[in-house]
């Protein structure tokens, strides 16, 4: 009979567990970033070839040429990226020099796109089956990495760079030039 | 001044529950002993004679409250911090309706409205329990009100008034994914029987308290469990087919947090339907049924906290704020760890049951129970691991693998035994006899296991023996009306055999859908055809379209099934600007045996003027059957209820052996 009443109490010991776990649960802090786990790292080996005529394409070798620099992924079907557009060559014009990842894209509708939204683009590469976005540990656009000169993935940003976005954009772009 | 009624109303209703706890309280307070009892049964008492009617008035109280409030937001009353946040006056006035729960604090007001009225409900209409085992269950069903009345009025007041300078011009409206006819009675059909099961709760705690566990008490307490169950069955079903067709991916459960928290209490409520028939019938397992009532509200309490605290997070969960999270969790912890308490105390005092032999009625239910108790612990361990898991700093999402994985085979052997269980005796059955009944289902289900295999070779184990056994099961679950006088089996058996048939049904329908559908995903240019599963689909281009509050670009499909006649079909991508949210309407067109279901998505190439779209395109066969099967398996309780009602009426106390049968029923 004894274990039998050390039975009853066990629904209790069991609630206990998790009530534990449901306080500590609620106390953690709030901020949940999904941060590629690539941040801290050294951006993939990846060689794209131009995106269109008259512009050089990237490769990983280009990131490491000792000046930080910011690689957007975009593409010129993406809508979010035309809200876009206006910050980044506010970026540009700020001094930061940005290459360009274009996912999917073909180059006269690139070409359409850049004329219609603006290029601060110094070089475009083209992603054409998504390799190098994936391998980027981006999965969609636009997105944004920031690379130290060194090649080291120092910053991300997810989703558009809305202008509330600038500063924290630029502070990690100066961060990185340390 | 709507709004300042709604909450002086609460605040009495809060009076009133509070009013109720201390009277039942001083009336079952052991210092009066055998005393209070008797001066019950007698009804000398005049302190208790006023307990059934203050949980009346509590009822009252708390709805006219949660009235209010939907008047407020009908009338788009932008004063109000909840309307002006939640609303928006150009909305369809469905939505101005739905909006008072569509929200954190009206969904809470609702939450203990519906406990407030399942309590009224209680004291005016059960007759059955003893009077003391009553008065203690309205305690406890006051007990539970009193704190989430405390919560609402402290830190989440639905009628909060905006300061003067602060009105603004226009609502901030709904959110989109919300805006569905469906979704205008989803909640309030889940929150019946999802906060209708406290009365399980309620009666179990009153039955502890008084020490009253025996078949009348079961008698008494499985209407209700019922009840709350049918709504339980029917908000299930209904969250099911609304994440289908309005989340746009295809997929009918989606394991997320929300639908967790409202599978539990079933499960939970399913095993306790079944528990608590053994013990009104042969009085066994009462202590089993005791912990399965206090565990299914305790289920839905632990999914409020789930979704309302934002611990998780899920499509449901509404505004965060840590200090409510706070709260209903200690609320959590004082009932579900107060009931718990009580049980670990008392229920060694309650009797043991009537025993039975391993092949009987009972040791079937007894096995049902362990089963259903087993998937409720997968679902309850999956959906609550990465919690844990984060303690320990670790971000783990657990999905639909490992819930198919480890409650698919599970489940199946479950519904597999369910074929067997009517047709067992109580007490005691002889195998060889058992084994004869079930034969001719059995050949059927490996009938259908050969065909599926080769006809469909490439059909994954789990669909392939969920089909086979759905047909088995099928057929089974209609025996216990073979041999019987159709027009006289007692209304609760056509019940069981309605309700597991709906099963059978049900399983069918998510066996063919897991197995057979055939999924496409293209970008078609106007005037192109794609094919898919026998129809040819041609997508002949979009067009702008607005609603009242809503933009959308819709497509024009034109489908043909085989050389049959044309028909056409409108996916939708929408966008609501307030607030700024796309949404996708899928086309779904129902033919006999399945649904075409069709979503649009983002122009692959909008500066080309190509104009192609990408186009989602399934032939879902039988996927219907799935929900077909969860209002068969809800009407199946709805007829057990009336016929267990009807029964009560007569006021006989059901004899053992009734009339006898081939296939002695359920009782």
């Amino acid at each position: 009979m004894k274990s039998l009443r050390l039975i009853l109490w066990v629904p209790l010991i069991g609630l206990i567990f998790f009530l534990v776990f449901f306080l500590k649960g609620l106390n953690q802090p709030e901020e949940r970033k999904i941060e590629s786990a690539l941040i801290g790292q050294p951006v993939p080996e990846f060689t794209l070839a131009p995106g269109m005529v008259g512009r050089p394409g990237l490769s990983s070798a280009d990131l490491r040429r000792g000046q930080p620099r910011l690689i957007n992924i975009f593409a010129s079907w993406c809508i979010p990226c035309r809200q876009e557009a206006p910050q980044l060559e506010q970026l540009a014009r700020m001094g930061v020099p940005i290459d360009g990842i274009a996912v999917r894209d073909r180059p006269e509708d690139l070409a359409r796109f850049l004329q219609s939204y603006g290029d601060p683009f110094r070089a475009i590469g083209a992603d054409v089956d998504r390799r190098v976005q994936l391998n980027l540990g981006s999965a969609g656009v636009p997105e944004t990495f920031i690379v130290d000169g060194r090649g080291i993935i120092r910053h991300q940003h997810i989703g558009v760079i809305t202008a509330a976005d600038v500063p924290n954009i630029m502070a990690a772009y100066q961060e990185a030039s340390r | 001044m709507i709004a300042e009624a709604g909450l002086i109303l609460l605040w009495l209703a809060g009076a009133m529950s509070l009013l109720q706890l201390v009277l039942g309280t001083a009336a079952l307070w052991p210092g009066k002993g055998a005393g209070a009892v008797s001066a019950l049964e007698t009804g000398l008492n005049p302190l208790l004679r006023i307990v059934r009617p203050v949980a009346v008035a509590q009822g009252v109280l708390v709805a006219l409250s949660f009235l209010f409030l939907i008047w407020l937001f009908l009338q788009t009353d932008l004063s109000v911090k909840l309307v002006a946040q939640n609303s928006h006056s150009l909305k369809p006035w469905l939505y101005k309706f739905a909006g008072a729960w569509g929200n954190h604090e009206g969904s809470m007001l609702l939450w203990v409205a519906v406990l407030a009225v399942a309590g009224a409900a209680v004291a005016l209409f059960e007759k059955k329990l003893r009077q003391d085992t009553l008065i203690a269950t309205l305690v406890a069903q006051a007990a539970i009100g009193l704190g989430f009345y405390a919560y609402i009025l402290s830190v989440s007041n639905p009628f909060e008034r905006l300061p003067l300078g602060q009105i603004p011009l226009e609502g901030n409206g709904l959110n989109p994914l919300l805006q569905d006819p469906g979704l205008a009675f989803h909640p309030p059909t889940l929150y019946l029987g999802y906060v209708g099961i406290s009365i399980a709760f309620s009666f179990a705690v009153g039955a502890l308290i008084t020490r009253d566990v025996g078949p009348v008490f079961a008698r008494a307490m499985r209407p209700w469990i019922l009840g709350a169950w049918i709504f339980l069955t029917l908000g299930i079903t209904a969250g099911s087919y609304w994440a289908y067709y309005e989340l746009g991916w295809g997929g009918w459960w989606f394991w997320d947090p929300v639908e967790n928290a409202s599978l539990m209490p079933w499960l939970a409520a399913t095993a306790l339907l079944h528990s608590v028939t053994v013990l009104a019938t042969r009085a066994g397992l009462r202590a089993w049924t005791i912990m399965l009532a206090v565990v299914a509200f305790s289920m839905s309490m632990i999914g409020t906290f789930l979704v309302r605290s934002g611990i998780l997070t899920s499509v449901h969960s509404f505004a965060v704020d840590p200090k409510r999270g706070g709260f209903i969790l200690a609320l959590l912890a004082l009932y579900i760890g107060g009931a718990l308490l009580l049980y670990g105390l008392r229920v060694r005092h309650v009797k043991e049951g009537s025993t039975f032999e391993p092949v009987s009625r009972e040791a079937s239910l007894v096995i049902n129970n362990l089963l259903l108790s087993v998937v409720l612990g997968i679902v309850f361990f999956g959906t609550l691991f990465p919690i844990v898991a984060q303690a320990f700093g670790h971000e783990v999402s657990v999905g639909a693998p490992y819930f198919n994985a480890f409650t698919g085979p599970i489940a199946l052997f479950l519904v597999a035994l369910m074929a067997l269980g009517p047709m067992l005796k109580w007490r005691r059955d002889r195998l060889a006899e058992t084994a004869r009944r079930i034969a001719i289902p059995a050949l059927l289900s490996a009938g259908t296991l050969v065909a599926v295999l080769v006809l469909a070779p490439d059909t994954r184990p789990l669909p392939m023996f969920g089909l086979a056994i759905a047909v088995g099961v099928g057929v089974a679950s209609l025996a216990p009306l073979a041999g019987r006088n159709l027009r006289r089996t007692p209304l609760f058996t056509w019940g069981m055999v309605i309700s597991h048939f709906g099963i059978a049904v049900a399983l069918a329908g998510m066996a063919c859908e897991s197995a057979f559908t055939k999924e496409t995903l293209t970008a078609a240019a106007p005037g192109q055809v794609v094919q898919v599963a026998g129809f040819s689909v041609k997508y002949n281009g979009v067009q702008p379209v607005t609603g009242p509050n809503w933009t959308a670009i819709q497509a024009e499909v034109e489908v043909r099934r085989g050389d049959g006649e044309p028909f056409l079909m409108y996916p939708e991508a929408r966008l609501f600007p307030t607030p700024p949210q796309p949404t996708s309407e899928a086309a779904i067109r129902t033919l006999w045996n399945g649904q075409l279901y069709i979503a649009i998505g983002e122009p692959s190439d909008p500066n080309t003027q190509s104009g192609r779209r990408q186009l989602r395109l399934w032939w879902k066969p039988l996927v219907t059957l799935i929900w077909l099967g969860g209002i068969l398996v809800a009407f199946g309780g709805f007829l057990a209820l009336i016929g267990r009602l009807r029964r009560d009426r007569r006021g006989k106390v059901p004899a053992l052996a009734e009339k006898p049968s081939k296939w002695e029923a359920v009782r």
